[in-house]
């Protein structure tokens, strides 16, 4: 069984992984705004190739190291669900994702390639934080709203973790197919 | 440098490659990768420096992100990782050929308009990200790995929204 380890050797590890996930990210061509941006008009899917084979390995590498018995899923923090503030933040995040063409993650990365724009979202994005932490006592009663806590989509549904793991797998592979023919038509 | 630059890796290669960063985020540290987050620190510590610590830590949106306080972003898990992803960016571009001041743009609008509507997204996405709790990195992909039924909703609304308004936002990108 192998356990988080402490603090300390935490902070060791951050800027580590965080090196090889910025890294990634370039090599991928994720700090590039019109390339990312070409998802949402279906000419360039690799927002949507690179998010869910990297969501795929992590959750089929996960359960099974759990199933295994090599880690203890119950030690990973699981974000927690509140179902009206993460629809409507998500619904605001697309938007900005929309008009910005990069997310939190790549603009760093783009800033850090000297991509200026990467800069300005960088900017915007503190902005936006400062304005919500200013306006945090009008917005926090529906910012607290609908919680429930520590939840999975084997929650939700009734069906075992396994199934929901197989189901988002084969989801992932079948929306894999259809983006290669998206981009090929586009091409 | 005269050089043309690299060719970007295949996206499936980057993309299970980040999968097992993320992975061993959660084996090693016990919760997964974050950008969001990280911004937020960084206000607070900003907001303590301008506004003073007691003040700054009476504020239930701030005083979270201030355990250690006017020290805590350099003890924060999330800022470091996210200025080792800044470094690793760099370096990656760098080597590729691709590190140089440019502002990447659709090909219908002027640089003004770039950094208006980069700087505005920012700021939907700063709004976004903490109702929301997290971003791309710390809902998709790290909730969104976990099944986390939160983060599989900001999945949806996300994209929804985006793809529902991708039609008003043509002339930004094509």
């Amino acid at each position: 069984m192998i356990t988080p380890l402490r603090p300390e050797g935490a902070l060791v590890a951050a800027p580590l992984l965080g090196v090889a996930f910025g890294w990634l990210l370039e090599r991928g061509g994720l700090g590039s705004a019109p390339r990312l941006a070409g998802q949402f008009y279906l000419t360039d899917l690799r927002v949507f190739k690179v998010m869910f084979s990297a969501l795929v390995t992590a959750m089929l590498g996960a359960f099974w190291l759990d199933r295994f018995g090599f880690i203890d899923l119950r030690l990973v923090e699981l974000p927690e669900t509140f179902l009206l503030p993460q629809a409507l933040g998500g619904a605001l995040f697309g938007v900005g994702f929309l008009i910005a063409g990069l997310c939190p993650g790549t603009s760093c990365v783009a800033a850090a390639a000297g991509r200026l724009d990467g800069l300005g979202v960088v900017g915007g994005m503190l902005g936006g934080v400062v304005l919500f932490n200013g306006s945090f006592p009008w917005v926090e009663r529906f910012y607290q709203s609908t919680a429930r806590g520590a939840m999975t989509l084997s929650d939700v549904m009734p069906v075992p973790r396994g199934l929901v793991v197989a189901m988002v797998t084969a989801a992932a592979l079948g929306g894999f197919v259809v983006a290669e023919r998206l981009e090929r038509r586009r091409s | 440098m005269n050089r043309s630059p690299q060719p970007y890796i295949d996206s499936y290669f980057a993309g299970v490659g980040i999968g097992l960063v993320l992975l061993a985020s959660y084996v090693l540290v016990g919760h997964g990768l974050g950008a969001s987050g990280a911004f937020a620190s960084v206000v607070a510590a900003g907001t303590a420096i301008v506004e003073g610590s007691s003040r700054a830590g009476a504020s239930q949106a701030v005083a979270p992100y201030l355990p250690n306080g006017l020290m805590s972003p350099f003890r924060d898990w999330l800022v470091l990782e996210l200025a080792g992803a800044m470094l690793g960016g760099w370096l990656s571009a760098f080597f590729a050929g691709r590190a140089r001041i440019a502002v990447e743009r659709g090909p219908g609008i002027g640089t003004t308009t770039r950094m208006v509507a980069a700087v505005a997204g920012g700021v939907l996405m700063g709004l976004g990200a903490k109702l929301a709790r997290g971003c791309t990195s710390g809902q998709a992909l790290t909730g969104g790995a976990l099944l986390s039924a939160g983060s599989w909703m900001f999945i949806g609304s996300c994209f929804l929204a985006g793809y529902v308004l991708a039609p008003f936002a043509r002339r930004l990108w094509r």
